[in-house]
């Protein structure tokens, strides 16, 4: 049984999950302020593709190297893979990574791959929750010249190959790439694990390897902000009208006969 | 290479027909055409798809190019990146538009990198610039908190638009167009990653994207037991059960049920949502339903916000008197 080398690229952002009202656009610089008392996450899918990698791990032995691009990255939160069961943590951390599009991100990313040099399979999320544009992935795989399966919902590595379900609006369907190959993966997967104890302490002892752009052989020009390829004009929060009309009464089940009524009223159904 | 000029969308075909999104980015298309005072083309690929060019010029496409091979039967990613990166280069547009489907989702990110460019995934609205003739593209972020407003200067802009965001031009089959046969020319070598076959998870009765009414369930319902009521309301008002995500990660419904950002989008006449937070990637599958009504026992949820009508109080109590009352209305 070969070890399986992975490399999964995690990033970090503020918390999707905390109340919609906490989200604040700052005009000034067109981007969305870090909700106070929101503490960052693990973008939520790349926590899956972290969990993807465990299973495989646990399959078949290996290599987990975790890669993850940013400025002011929390080491508690970065550090949450390694305590889940990853090996080794690469952080793309300088302000020239900063605010970076799609293509200038996973140009980045592919440069440190190629640095990290031999693996059989990249895993990222389907895509990041504060962008939401799920391309950095392909991304990597079409500047690496590797093949790509997006998507994926269960991963097994047999000899060389993997065997990969990709998720379709329908159903899924069964999909087997050579490696090394890139593979994007989604919530269906199935939730990722829990650090243990032992793994938390674990993460505690391990350093991250910071790379600068020079470390990767890049200037500063053609990552981050300076390397974008588009450019956002405006970001801006839709106004909700908030308009529901709340139908009450002495009992839920009053409330509930209520709201038939007042639904057959407005012609609802 | 000449200048881009003109729209390009990307076809989808489903059924032997162009699927739905295609005739919605065929509309917004013609419109983003008009005002570049340019044309409007289509590019179909795959098996036996020659004798749609017709039905994608009656839906507004000035000229269709034809990618017609064996090798091109279902989507991979390899093959279909080939042709498109071939007819991009050949009809070279401004602008190309794809669906954000499973398709789309894939082929337009790798795509803009091998084009040179760069791709707005998901967007629900798109305009041409009219000092700079650049393409604007809308799209929800931070899981629909937000949106953006994006541009680009190199071309083809791509974009891929949410499903339901834009409008058909109704059909005109006495339209005339062009169609253009480009040769796939592919090497079977081309292809790696393989489909082996494809599972297809049958829904019983409507389809959730076809609903007129949905109900949908979310993480307060608490387990499969609870969605049984559900789908007694549904049967009721001859609709489908939908769920936000946790119901689905939990196994308590089959994936498929998923409304939201990376689940289903459903724009139904009726949407109930019952012990659902209305999380903003849950409402981005949702929030085109033209009146929402909302079961919640926090008065305090999300959902409130975004729905017309709604009872505070604890579902199990709430929707069996509310589907009795439904059903007693229905019938009298």
């Amino acid at each position: 049984m070969t070890p399986v080398r992975m490399i999964v690229c995690v990033k970090q952002v503020p918390d999707p999950e905390a109340p919609p009202a906490s989200y604040k656009v700052d005009a000034a610089t067109n981007r969305m302020a870090t909700p106070p008392g929101v503490s960052p996450v693990i973008s939520p899918f790349d926590e899956n593709a972290v969990e993807a990698a465990l299973k495989i791990k646990d399959a078949k032995g290996g290599k987990i190297t975790v890669i993850s691009l940013g400025v002011g990255l929390l080491r508690d939160v970065v550090k949450k893979p390694l305590s889940m069961g990853a090996d080794e943590l690469v952080l793309l951390e300088d302000p020239a990574f900063a605010d970076g599009d799609s293509w200038s991100t996973a140009y980045a990313l592919a440069t440190a791959i190629k640095k990290i040099g031999e693996y059989d399979l990249i895993l990222c999320g389907r895509q990041a929750s504060d962008w939401d544009a799920g391309q950095v992935g392909s991304g990597i795989a079409e500047i690496l010249g590797l093949p790509s399966v997006t998507i994926a919902k269960k991963i097994e590595v047999l000899d060389g190959k993997a065997k990969v379900e990709r998720v379709l609006a329908d159903g899924y369907e069964v999909m087997e790439t050579p490696l090394p190959a890139l593979i994007t993966v989604s919530n269906e997967l199935g939730e990722p694990r829990y650090p243990t104890i032992k793994g938390i302490m674990a993460a505690k002892k391990k350093e991250p390897i910071v790379w600068k752009p020079a470390d990767i052989g890049v200037t500063p020009a053609q990552v981050g902000a300076a390397g974008r390829r588009n450019k956002v004009l405006k970001l801006f929060q839709p106004v909700r009208e908030g308009k529901c009309e709340i139908v009450g009464g002495d009992s839920p089940e009053e409330a509930a006969v209520k709201l038939a009524l007042r639904l057959r009223e407005a012609k609802v159904f | 290479m000449a200048e881009n000029r003109g729209v390009m969308v990307y076809g989808e075909v489903a059924e032997d027909k162009l699927a739905a999104i295609t005739t919605e980015l065929l509309g917004c298309g013609r419109k983003l055409a008009n005002d570049l005072g340019q044309e409007l083309s289509a590019v179909l690929v795959g098996t036996g798809v020659s004798g749609l060019a017709q039905e994608a010029i009656a839906f507004g496409a000035d000229k269709v190019y034809v990618v017609d091979d064996p090798l091109l039967a279902s989507y991979q990613t390899d093959a279909y990146i080939t042709v498109m990166d071939k007819a991009a280069k050949q009809a070279a547009p401004r602008v190309l538009l794809l669906g954000q489907t499973m398709v789309g989702r894939d082929l337009a990110p790798r795509l803009a990198v091998r084009l040179n460019t760069t791709a707005v995934t998901d967007c629900v609205e798109l305009a041409i610039d009219p000092q700079s003739k650049f393409l604007l593209q809308t799209k929800p972020v931070y899981g629909g908190n937000a949106r953006a407003v994006y541009t680009s200067e190199t071309f083809p802009q791509i974009a891929t638009v949410r499903a339901k965001a834009m409008t058909p031009l109704a059909k005109d089959s006495s339209r005339k167009g062009e169609v253009i046969t480009i040769a796939a020319g592919l090497e079977p070598s081309v292809v790696r990653a393989k489909v082996l076959q494809k599972v297809k998870e049958e829904v019983a009765g409507i389809r959730l994207e076809d609903a007129k009414v949905v109900v949908s369930g979310g993480r307060g319902i608490g387990g499969p037991e609870g969605f049984k009521q559900l789908e007694e309301l549904a049967r009721i008002l001859k609709g489908a059960v939908g769920a936000s995500r946790p119901p689905c990660d939990n196994g308590w419904v089959p994936e498929g049920y998923q409304v939201g950002l990376t689940g289903k989008i459903v724009t139904p006449e009726v949407y109930v949502a019952v012990a659902v937070s209305g999380s903003s990637q849950h409402m981005a599958g949702c929030s085109g339903s033209k009146t929402i009504i909302a079961i919640n026992k926090d008065p305090e949820a999300n959902i409130f916000r975004e729905a017309r009508f709604g009872v505070v109080g604890d579902w199990k109590k709430v929707l069996p008197a509310f589907t009795n009352k439904v059903k007693e209305l229905l019938a009298g």
